[in-house]
């Protein structure tokens, strides 16, 4: 693994605490109502997140971990608390916040470069610059000879790549991944997850990756949440550390392989205490 | 830095962009065969297609002839082609002709952006939305062509043709415009807004590029439709155009020319269907 020597922020997995954060959630709640009644969707939610670090939310469906990621993201307004992003209050989605969704949803009508810089289009960036750096992170991201393609012609990882370089072509500070794999089938994931998080770290991105998948989270992240049943709170949050790894982070591939992912998983496990009903 | 790592990867996962450069192997016999099946079959519907037209052309002039019917009321086709040469020459078909296909392109033409830009503040509010429902739909139920003598009074002889045409094009196109945007994907309406969109960009880079499909399909709708009204008003108001060809000549009882005019019509509404079909396969091509 040649290229962690150049990860600009190897080492901040041990120590997130002494960091500057770079978010900064402060007990945000969400209430939302329907015509069926009132639901608390999230209860006095606070979280940090340093520069370079990556945190994971996980927690059963329906505890809100994709809600609070929307809230982050500045889409959805908290009824309470506030987000802050670099000591600025988010209020709206923000060039600062890259938002990486379930499925790819590419434009069908537009080719891969044009998709990957539908943000710098929208922000109205200057595009000639924004096509450029869209050229090189699609190479990164082993998309360099599909540039002028459609997004038909591409299979599922394919695609899922390509979302990922449209996300982080306006050059946000923080990365949100929404289940970003879940569309994939499970070989592809395991290689979708090592290239995202090589080319997330080699940018220096802070992540918040929310997923249902214990083994990714461990996997992907130096820090994982769990969040409780409805309304969410935080029920407890886990270093990841691994012996023998202390100054730079394995890949998320490596780290399955590794005696300490097997405890990590069960303590989890026990964390999220499924109960499968009927 | 990784690229060999990344393609060693990326080329197991590219089955589609695979598929388009698969056929370098030689074919085997059994697909030889099953192309020649195909083309065929391909072959068959093109000549059945022609039998049938021209044994309905051969009924029509026996059953003619041979005082079945009556020619005085249905004319027979050996009739029509004289008609015809009679009528370009000296009847002024051409611009007959024209006079239709002119105002049946400007009605569709309005129609389609009159439809789009009200379906467009129908997706922007969906207050007015909610509002409006209940009256595009009567509307669009009404009979128009009951507004004939109406718009003859509002808009005059040249401009009430062009009146029908919107009239009975424009509240259908309002709500397949309408249905084809409220079918955009959710999904990539909030990617653009996670990317800072607001409502005009989300309209001019998602709802309006993704409903390309729909549009098109509302055009091959619309045009069918604005001829219908072109010629209901020609048959009111016009002193020009196939409607007007059509009343006139039966006015004086000249089947030949009715008829003549008839088959030019059909003439031309199988052209524009067939220059929207084109432009359909063109955007199926990007939207497959």
């Amino acid at each position: 693994m040649s290229e962690v020597l150049e990860r600009p922020r190897a080492g901040t997995v041990s120590a997130p605490v002494l960091k500057p954060s770079r978010i900064e959630v402060r007990d945000v709640s969400l209430r939302y109502f329907t015509h069926a009644g009132e639901t608390q969707a999230l209860e006095r939610i606070s979280l940090d997140v340093a520069a370079g670090e990556f945190v994971s939310l996980i927690g059963q469906s329906g505890c809100g971990k994709s809600t609070l990621l929307s809230i982050i993201a500045g889409i959805l307004p908290a009824s309470s608390g506030t987000v802050h992003v670099d000591g600025k209050p988010v209020t709206g989605p923000s060039p600062r916040i890259g938002y990486m969704l379930q499925q790819d949803y590419l434009y069908e009508w537009r080719t891969i470069v044009d998709n990957a810089v539908l943000g710098a289009e929208i922000q109205g960036l200057d595009l000639r610059q924004a096509r450029e750096r869209a050229a090189h992170l699609l190479h990164k991201c082993g998309m360099g000879d599909f540039l002028h393609h459609y997004p038909r012609q591409l299979s599922g990882g394919m695609r899922q790549r390509v979302a990922l370089a449209r996300t982080l072509v306006t050059n946000p500070d923080v990365v949100l991944l929404d289940e970003p794999f879940s569309a994939l089938d499970s070989q592809t994931r395991l290689a979708i997850a090592d290239e995202v998080v090589e080319v997330l770290r080699s940018e220096g991105k802070s992540v918040v990756l929310v997923t249902h998948d214990i083994g990714e989270a461990i996997a992907m992240t130096d820090r994982v949440v769990v969040l409780s049943r409805r309304p969410g709170r935080i029920k407890s949050q886990h270093l990841m550390r691994f012996a023998g790894h202390e100054s730079s982070r394995p890949s998320p591939f490596a780290v399955r392989g590794l005696p300490e992912f097997n405890r990590y998983f069960s303590t989890l496990w026990d964390e999220l205490d499924v109960h499968v009903e009927g | 830095m990784t690229s060999t790592t990344h393609s060693g990867i990326a080329a197991p996962l590219a089955p589609s962009a695979a598929k388009t450069s698969s056929s370098a192997k030689p074919p085997s016999p059994e697909y030889r065969a099953w192309l020649a099946r195909e083309q065929r079959r391909r072959h068959w519907i093109v000549l059945a297609r022609a039998a049938l037209l021209l044994a309905s052309l051969a009924l029509w002039e026996y059953l003619a002839r041979a005082q079945i019917v009556n020619p005085m009321l249905t004319s027979y086709p050996s009739a029509l082609w004289p008609t015809f040469l009679d009528l370009l020459r000296n009847g002024n078909l051409a611009m007959h002709t024209w006079t239709t296909l002119a105002a049946t392109l400007v009605g569709f033409g309005l129609s389609m952006l009159i439809g789009t830009a009200v379906a467009a503040g129908l997706w922007w509010s969906g207050f007015a939305y909610k509002v409006l429902d209940p009256f595009l739909v009567v509307a669009n139920a009404m009979p128009k062509i009951a507004f004939v003598p109406i718009f003859y009074l509002w808009l005059g002889s040249d401009y009430s043709v062009y009146g029908m045409a919107v009239a009975i094009a424009v509240f259908v196109t309002i709500m397949v415009v309408y249905d084809g945007f409220q079918s955009i994907d959710p999904n990539k309406i909030k990617l653009a807004q996670t990317l800072g969109a607001n409502r005009a960009q989300v309209l001019r880079l998602v709802v309006l590029p993704g409903s390309v499909p729909t549009l098109i399909a509302a055009l091959k709708m619309n045009i069918g439709l604005a001829l219908v009204g072109v010629i209901v008003g020609e048959f009111q108001s016009a002193n020009a155009g196939l409607g007007f060809l059509i009343v006139n000549g039966s006015q004086i009882f000249k089947l030949n020319i009715v008829m003549t005019a008839i088959v030019v019509l059909a003439v031309l509404s199988g052209l524009m269907y067939l220059a929207i079909a084109r432009l359909e396969a063109v955007v199926a091509k990007r939207y497959g």
